[in-house]
């Protein structure tokens, strides 16, 4: 084999060992990758799903000791329409992890935002977390509606262990405060001294995050969502200003995200290049 | 960077040899900006057309040993809408030059989109007539030495900037068909595209790649871009931009003495990601200093005094 590039980059073909439905669209799909299962969190895959397509997924748990990993899928186009129709046994590709993850500083004081499946990518983090002590993390979640809120009983786990705080928003009220998650955000922004802002979830609610955490002066990281090829830094897809989200990305700081603010929260280019509105 | 660095092909200055191939990465001006940012001498933009282009679906791209399998499908904005990446990226970056690869889907065609794209600020063009895996344009042109010389000789009637012709190794004989461009007005020719390649998963049985051909690009056909260039420096008097695996300074240095006056790089920067450009420029320069060259000229075709 040769060392060109590097393993992380060349295709598998794995079988899918388990599937777990997590709402009415979205399902979770384990499967036994040693290259995946190390992945830090906030890295992404490139997952084909052959005769259809190769997207980029987050991976929503990684487990080193086993050597398994997680994604969590919502079914919103082709290839995931296809993937919540395959089951165990069934192969899929998988190619990576690619990017850079979240940064875990050894701030004390966190907010993590999460955003309908934007927890995908968040849940990794918090069990990381998890394992070092003297952390306070403020968990602030956001969805729809209550029966979409993801991984319920897996964070009660996980925040039994830990020194946090949970505020749960819907947009119908139907768990939790009714709106969006972005503004007891802001309320405990402006209330509490926060050390770090993790978020992830559409990019609307990142935006507004970004806008918070420069008003109030709070490093911030956030995982941005672009279309996506090569994967490797090469094709040009997934450009945000000057940085590839696949290579650069896709966790941005904050500083890097006040250099691209013309456009992350504006638009994103489709397959040939031009703009469209996100 | 020294003086020894310093390059000029077809009229265009530039301050090193490494240029950022076609395809890579060039589809914004933000971009291209920080590769030029990064030390490229020049850079080539992704191909444009006349019509925008989504390219094929995923997978697209696959790593195979020594090598990089792609398939895109000439996704671009179409060269209208190109103008804006383009336009404040010229004045930015003056003093780089800014190479627009076009193609098109007949010779009229290339003609009608290198006008376009020599408006717009170009400051020369690339002809793509070897892209291997799209119908009726590529390297369906560029395998036919008559077609070639028809698409230069349109295209150089409508503009005045430099034409170089970026030619495919999938063919007989290579040589024949540079010839026919620098007869028909070639400024320069830039060797090679990619080598047409496919990869099959074992384990579903199926091409990876959506498109199910695609081109090789890498170390691999590294040997093979050798050769074209050595064979195209004995029959052509333009300058030739050597292109296909370069990843290190001993690569771009082998080109030269094939007979490459520039290189160009473009899967390397997977790997060594962008500081890939300072690296083989530094490279190449204390290879001349050590060696007692004064210019990267004095060591272009030097392999073949033997």
């Amino acid at each position: 084999m040769s060392a060109y590039l590097t393993a992380a980059s060349q295709l598998r073909t794995v079988r899918i060992l388990g599937v777990n439905n997590e709402t009415q669209t979205i399902k979770s799909f384990i499967f036994r990758d040693r290259l995946a299962a190390k992945a830090s969190p906030g890295q992404f895959v490139m997952i084909w799903v052959p005769s259809v397509d190769e997207v980029p997924m987050s991976l929503s748990t990684i487990n080193s000791k086993e050597g398994l990993a997680t994604i969590t899928v919502e079914k919103v186009g082709e290839a995931t329409g296809k993937l919540h129709k395959m089951k165990v046994g069934d192969v899929i590709g998988v190619r990576g992890p690619f990017g850079n993850g979240y940064t875990l500083t050894n701030a004390r004081n966190v907010m993590i935002v999460g955003g309908g499946t934007g927890l995908a990518s968040l849940a990794p983090l918090v069990e990381e977390m998890a394992q070092h002590k003297g952390r306070r993390v403020t968990f602030l979640l956001g969805a729809k509606t209550c029966g979409e809120l993801l991984f319920q009983e897996r964070m009660k786990t996980v925040f039994a262990t830990m020194n946090q705080k949970i505020v749960a928003t819907t947009e119908d009220g139907s768990y939790g405060t009714k709106g969006l998650v972005t503004e007891p955000a802001e309320q405990l922004l402006a209330k509490e001294k926060f050390d770090m802002v993790y978020a992830c979830g559409p990019e609307h609610m990142m935006y507004r995050m970004f806008v918070l955490t420069e008003r109030f002066r709070v490093p911030f990281q956030a995982s941005l969502e672009r279309f996506m090829r090569c994967a490797i830094g090469l094709c040009g897809t997934c450009v945000i200003g000057r940085f590839r989200v696949c290579k650069d990305g896709p966790v941005f700081s904050g500083d890097q995200l006040r250099e691209v603010k013309n456009e992350f929260g504006y638009f994103r280019r489709g397959f040939n290049g031009r703009k469209t509105a996100v | 960077m020294s003086q020894r660095l310093e390059v000029e092909i077809a009229g265009l200055k530039m301050q090193n040899p490494t240029m950022l191939a076609a395809g890579i990465l060039g589809l914004s001006g933000a971009s291209l900006r920080e590769v030029i940012d990064n030390g490229a001498g020049a850079v080539v933009t992704k191909s444009v057309g006349l019509k925008p282009r989504e390219g094929y679906p995923n997978p697209a791209v696959v790593q195979v040993n020594c090598g990089l399998l792609n398939a895109m499908g000439l996704p671009n904005p179409g060269v209208r809408d190109f103008v804006e990446e383009i336009r404040e990226l010229k004045q930015e970056r003056a003093g780089v030059p800014i190479i627009l690869s076009i193609y098109g889907f007949s010779p009229e065609e290339f003609a009608q989109t290198a006008r376009i794209a020599a408006k717009m600020g170009a400051d020369a063009l690339e002809l793509n007539v070897s892209c291997p895996h799209v119908k009726k344009t590529g390297s369906e042109i560029g395998q036919s030495p008559s077609l070639v010389a028809e698409v230069v000789r349109k295209v150089k009637s409508v503009v005045e900037k430099p034409v170089m012709v970026k030619l495919t190794p999938n063919v007989a004989d290579i040589v024949e068909v540079a010839k026919a461009g620098v007869k028909a007005g070639a400024d320069a020719i830039t060797a090679i595209n990619t080598v047409r390649a496919m990869a099959i998963d074992i384990e579903t049985k199926q091409p990876i790649l959506a498109n199910k051909i695609g081109g090789l690009s890498g170390p691999a056909i590294k040997p093979i871009a050798v050769r074209c260039v050595y064979e195209i420096y004995e029959a052509v008097d333009v300058p030739i931009i050597g292109c296909g695996g370069i990843t290190t300074w001993q690569d771009a240095v082998e080109f030269m003495l094939a007979g490459a006056s520039a290189i160009q790089i473009g899967t390397a920067i997977a790997s060594k990601n962008l500081g890939v450009f300072k690296s083989v420029t530094r490279g190449v320069d204390s290879y001349l200093r050590r060696t007692g060259f004064r210019s990267i000229k004095d060591i272009v075709g030097l392999s073949h005094r033997c």
